[in-house]
């Protein structure tokens, strides 16, 4: 697989890393997702790590930058479902993403999104 | 060095029985029966030398570790280890099979009554071979015993701070005694595990009973503030003493971003406040 | 101390961080390493074997699954024959880096495991090897 599938859901866009990516595969996820928020004029990104048992700095930067990245184009992201093991070895490793919105799974991510959209 | 004669292992191949009934009778004698059914014992005496005779009879002599005594060797791991969990000790895994010398001595005491270089050198031999697997009994008595050790420090680590409900969604983890880092870590652990397991959003870690905290500690607190927040819940520290706010200010630690309550009550109102709960007197 | 089984894994290009991620992982396991510190260990193998082919101009990760007295270990050792690191000491600050990264593989790597040991002259190439114990 050389692409991480984008799913439209109304005005938000999710995404759901399942696989073991290399780096190269994440900056194209990271292209494709500026890309599809700017042609659609989504609200809010969603990414969903629940299937990632390892994040190292190269895909703690990504996720930093998407978050960045949408921020500028008016969208908002929240990255859902980090596993335990994961989190302590990211604070380990001294990536604590600030500025990222989390939360613990898809459903209350999209719940936070919706609130953050209407807010504003 | 000579090796065992066919004609010692036959001697103990055709004397099992006796050597049997003097067997227990020395291990009773001893106080190595202690705790054991008589019935296992039986059992397991007779198991045994019969697992000695057949290891004999494959002829790997004293050298224990050939594979013509794996099963020997297994059997006295499985004893070993079915005798570290009934709590009995080294002393008594040991003496059975120490106590199987006299009756062997004794056998072949009387079998080679006429020729006394034979009888010196086949006791050496004999000896030699209980040693070993006395040894070898030994040595996995002490593994078993130190693996149960280990999981009873873990078990005691994760129940020494439990992690509570207090609500839907609303998690404690009331932290009491001295922390120290390992400690820390296992308890914070299993904080966040429960976060994913009851999909709670708010966690409240409560130190109202920790006396002082060190550099590590403290640090440690801080980091499992982080991975909450990267997991996507919150967590609130309530009960911060006079002494340990000092400690942390002390340390130059950035406590930015870290909601801090007096005490337990007010952090769980606030958890509720945030959920949007709210509790009234009926009146 | 007596290595039980030991081999080589080759990185040179993105796939084969992948690759040494999931043998790190597996070995790991086989070690029976509890979930956080295997997570740990494959997270800093990922920092290093990306380094050993960005800035090392690819090399090899050698492990080696070590019984001491009642502990188990993994070492990983980190080698290629690229330019090497001529100011160790900054390279092992938080936050600085020669290429386009975070600046925190290195010093990031290091705090992930209980044994960091690094090896490196300029024009030497580099070779770091990592140690966790269960």
């Amino acid at each position: 697989m050389d692409r991480i599938p984008i799913l439209q859901m109304g005005d938000f866009l999710l995404v759901t890393i399942q696989v073991d990516m290399h780096d190269q595969l994440a900056l194209t996820l990271q292209d494709d997702l500026s890309e599809r928020i700017s042609r659609t004029s989504a609200r809010g990104v969603l990414i969903d790590i629940s299937a990632l048992d390892m994040v190292d700095s190269f895909i703690g930067r990504m996720i930093g930058t998407i978050s960045g990245l949408s921020k500028i184009m008016d969208a908002e992201t929240v990255l859902v479902g980090m596993q335990p093991a994961v989190a302590i070895t990211l604070v380990e490793l001294g990536l604590t993403l600030p500025g990222v919105s989390t939360a613990l799974n898809v459903e209350r991510g999209m719940k936070l999104l919706q609130e953050r959209v209407r807010e504003q | 060095m000579a090796a065992l004669q066919n004609s010692t292992l036959d001697a103990m191949k055709n004397n099992q029985p006796q050597l049997l009934t003097e067997w227990i009778k020395g291990l009773e004698a001893n106080g190595a029966t202690r705790n054991l059914k008589e019935q296992d014992l039986k059992q397991q005496t007779a198991e045994f030398l019969h697992l000695v005779v057949s290891g004999l009879e494959k002829g790997n002599g004293q050298n224990v570790a050939a594979p013509g005594w794996d099963e020997a060797r297994q059997y006295l791991e499985k004893l070993s280890h079915s005798r570290a969990l009934l709590g009995q000790d080294s002393h008594q895994t040991a003496s059975f099979i120490f106590s199987l010398k006299g009756p062997v001595f004794g056998l072949l005491q009387s079998h080679y009554k006429d020729n006394p270089a034979v009888l010196a050198e086949q006791l050496w031999e004999v000896s030699e071979l209980l040693d070993a697997l006395g040894m070898h009994t030994i040595r996995t008595f002490q593994k078993s015993r130190e693996a149960v050790i280990k999981r009873q420090q873990e078990e005691l680590l994760e129940l020494s701070t439990p992690v509570v409900k207090l609500w839907d969604g609303v998690l404690a983890l009331p932290m009491i005694g001295t922390l120290d880092s390992q400690r820390t870590q296992v308890v914070m652990e299993s904080l966040l595990q429960r976060i994913v397991d009851t999909g709670s959003e708010i966690a409240i870690i409560d130190i109202t009973g920790v006396p002082t905290v060190d550099t590590l500690v403290a640090q440690h607190l801080l980091k499992t503030v982080t991975a909450i927040r990267l997991m996507g819940a919150d967590c609130i520290i309530s009960g911060v003493r006079p002494q340990i706010a000092q400690t942390i200010v002390h340390l130059g630690l950035d406590l930015q971003g870290v909601v801090t309550k007096a005490n337990l009550a007010d952090a769980l109102k606030l958890a509720l406040n945030r959920l949007g709960i709210t509790v009234s007197k009926t009146v | 101390m007596s290595p039980r089984s030991s081999g080589t894994h080759p990185i040179n290009i993105e796939q084969d961080v992948v690759l040494a991620r999931q043998l790190a992982r597996k070995l790991a396991t086989e070690c029976g390493m509890r979930l956080i510190d295997l997570t740990k260990m494959v997270t800093a193998v990922s920092e290093l074997a990306r380094n050993t082919m960005v800035y090392g101009g690819g090399g090899d990760m050698d492990w080696q699954i070590i019984d001491e007295n009642s502990r188990v270990g993994l070492r990983l050792t980190f080698r290629d024959e690229g330019p090497g690191i001529p100011d160790i000491k900054l390279a092992m600050t938080d936050g600085w880096t020669s290429g386009s990264g975070l600046g925190l593989g290195l010093t990031g790597a290091k705090r992930l495991v209980d044994e960091f040991e690094l090896d490196t002259a300029p024009g030497q190439g580099t070779r770091i090897t990592i140690t966790r114990w269960t």
